[in-house]
């Protein structure tokens, strides 16, 4: 049983246990636009809550990529390196960015689960 | 939409601007450059006037001719980039948005006395560029498809008295046509609904005019750099080289027997990584060289482009540098521009 929550700064955490897969959301691809770079952690760093875990490149600027929570890079998405429009196409399945080793499991209840970033989202309009 | 020198812009359309770039290289992508300002300079003797403020040969510049050129100041910098027409009894000129009125002030300033300076500030500017441009255009004013690269004509566009130059700034073959700004919305309409025709927004523009090597004023050059680091030497007439007569002109022609110490130059990042503007440039020992001025990805390249400044010695094409972005060194090669050919018609 999996559970997704995001943020506001539209990065999407889906939690197996205590290893929890990152990215970004269709929101915030359609916002970036065609991207054609994804700077991606070495595996093994230690990434903080609300900090900069990668960047992503899309034509129009780079954009900074935040941890939704603290914990150690287990895995990349080495997919993204020859095709990272990948992040346009699927944003929330093999778009996805970093696995997590989660450190605090009390950082996602600071989260929002898929209703609330939905109405989150519709209120940025 | 972005705000851009005052006006607000769109940046892409639904298209984005990947997909924008690619089919103004493959077809026709239609561009709102009505920001742009447009100048009428009247009156007996405009041209040497003229001739006066830029470094270019206008005086040789037949009817219906046009040519690139720079405003100057008095350290050889570089004021504005502008295009200059001559329309037989006065010059048209189309000027960047965000130093028009400058440039209007500088005019009326330096050369006001003797010839007016007409800012047509109702006129609005649209951009047909790309291979099949000529043959959309050529269904509304047939005499355009026979037009040479950098060439002028007044003409009947479905009854808008429009003004078509055969020019742009992609690096593709294509037009500029300035018209009433009432009669924009319809004549964009009409070429909107030709089959090959898309709109485009700055994004592409800015990424097709990067690979076609072409400057962006405010970023590749500004009032710090001159015609001769930043490789313009051929906007200065052969005369204006012997004569002078133009703001800077013993700093440029001083630079064009000497030499300068930097150059502006078109570099390959290695890698897929952009390197953006102002990312640091060194050489493979780690010295600081020069600055990007422009970067980003090409998607007609499939790949980084920049380019930028850097010191003489680093400026041959080959020479490996390194582009710092976030810190991190990328390698990277100087390379020739443009990065992309250029397709001008050239008849």
């Amino acid at each position: 049983m999996s559970t997704i929550k995001f943020t506001k700064d539209h990065e999407w955490i889906r939690v197996e246990g205590d290893v929890a897969t990152v990215g970004i959301s269709d929101y915030a691809q359609q916002q970036l636009g065609d991207v054609v770079f994804v700077e991606l952690p070495e595996i093994g760093r230690n990434v903080v809550a609300g900090k900069e875990a990668a960047v992503v490149e899309s034509v129009k600027a780079a954009s900074e990529v935040y941890a939704p929570v603290a914990g150690d890079v287990v895995e990349v998405n080495e997919a993204l390196a020859d095709d990272p429009a990948l992040v346009n196409r699927d944003p929330m399945g093999e778009g996805w960015f970093v696995k997590l080793r989660i450190e605090n499991q009390s950082d996602l209840d600071d989260l929002m689960d898929e209703a609330a970033y939905k109405e989150y989202c519709e209120g940025l309009h | 939409m972005v705000p851009f020198a005052g006006y607000d812009m769109p940046v892409q359309y639904p298209l984005g601007i990947l997909k924008e770039h690619l089919h103004t290289r493959a077809a026709a992508g239609l561009f709102d450059v009505s920001h742009m300002g447009q100048v009428r300079l009247i009156g007996e003797g405009a041209a040497a006037a003229l001739e006066t403020l830029v470094p270019g040969d206008v005086q040789a510049l037949g009817q219906g001719r046009m040519r690139y050129s720079l405003f100057t100041n008095e350290q050889g910098g570089i004021l504005d980039d502008l295009m200059i027409t001559n329309m037989g009894d006065h010059l048209f000129l189309v000027v960047n948005a965000s130093c028009k009125e400058a440039d209007i002030a500088h005019l009326r300033r330096h050369i006001g006395d003797r010839i007016a300076v007409e800012y047509l500030g109702e006129r609005a500017l649209l951009a047909l560029q790309g291979p099949q441009a000529a043959e959309v255009l050529a269904r509304f004013v047939p005499e355009a498809a026979t037009m040479k690269f950098m060439s002028a004509i007044e003409a009947d566009f479905r009854g808008v008295a429009v003004l078509i130059t055969r020019s742009g700034y992609t690096g593709e073959d294509g037009y500029e046509i300035s018209m009433p700004d009432v009669l924009a919305d319809t004549v964009a309409r009409l070429l909107l609904a030709e089959a090959e025709v898309e709109a485009i927004g700055l994004g592409a523009r800015d990424s097709l005019r990067l690979e076609a090597g072409l400057c962006l004023y405010g970023h590749d050059i500004d009032t710090t750099t001159t015609p001769v680091e930043a490789g313009l030497n051929w906007v200065i007439g052969k005369r204006r080289r012997a004569e002078g007569g133009f703001p800077g002109a013993d700093v440029i022609l001083g630079q064009l027997a000497d030499g300068t110490a930097r150059r502006r130059v078109g570099i390959r990042p290695d890698g897929r990584a952009p390197a953006r503007e102002h990312a640091p440039i060194t050489d493979a020992s780690g010295a600081p060289i020069g600055e990007v001025t422009s970067g980003g990805f090409g998607p007609s390249v499939n790949g980084p482009v920049a380019m930028g400044y850097v010191a003489t010695p680093a400026a041959a094409p080959g020479t490996p540098v390194n582009l710092m972005v976030r810190g991190k060194a990328i390698p990277a090669r100087v390379a020739e521009m443009p990065f992309v050919a250029q397709r001008y018609y050239r008849g």
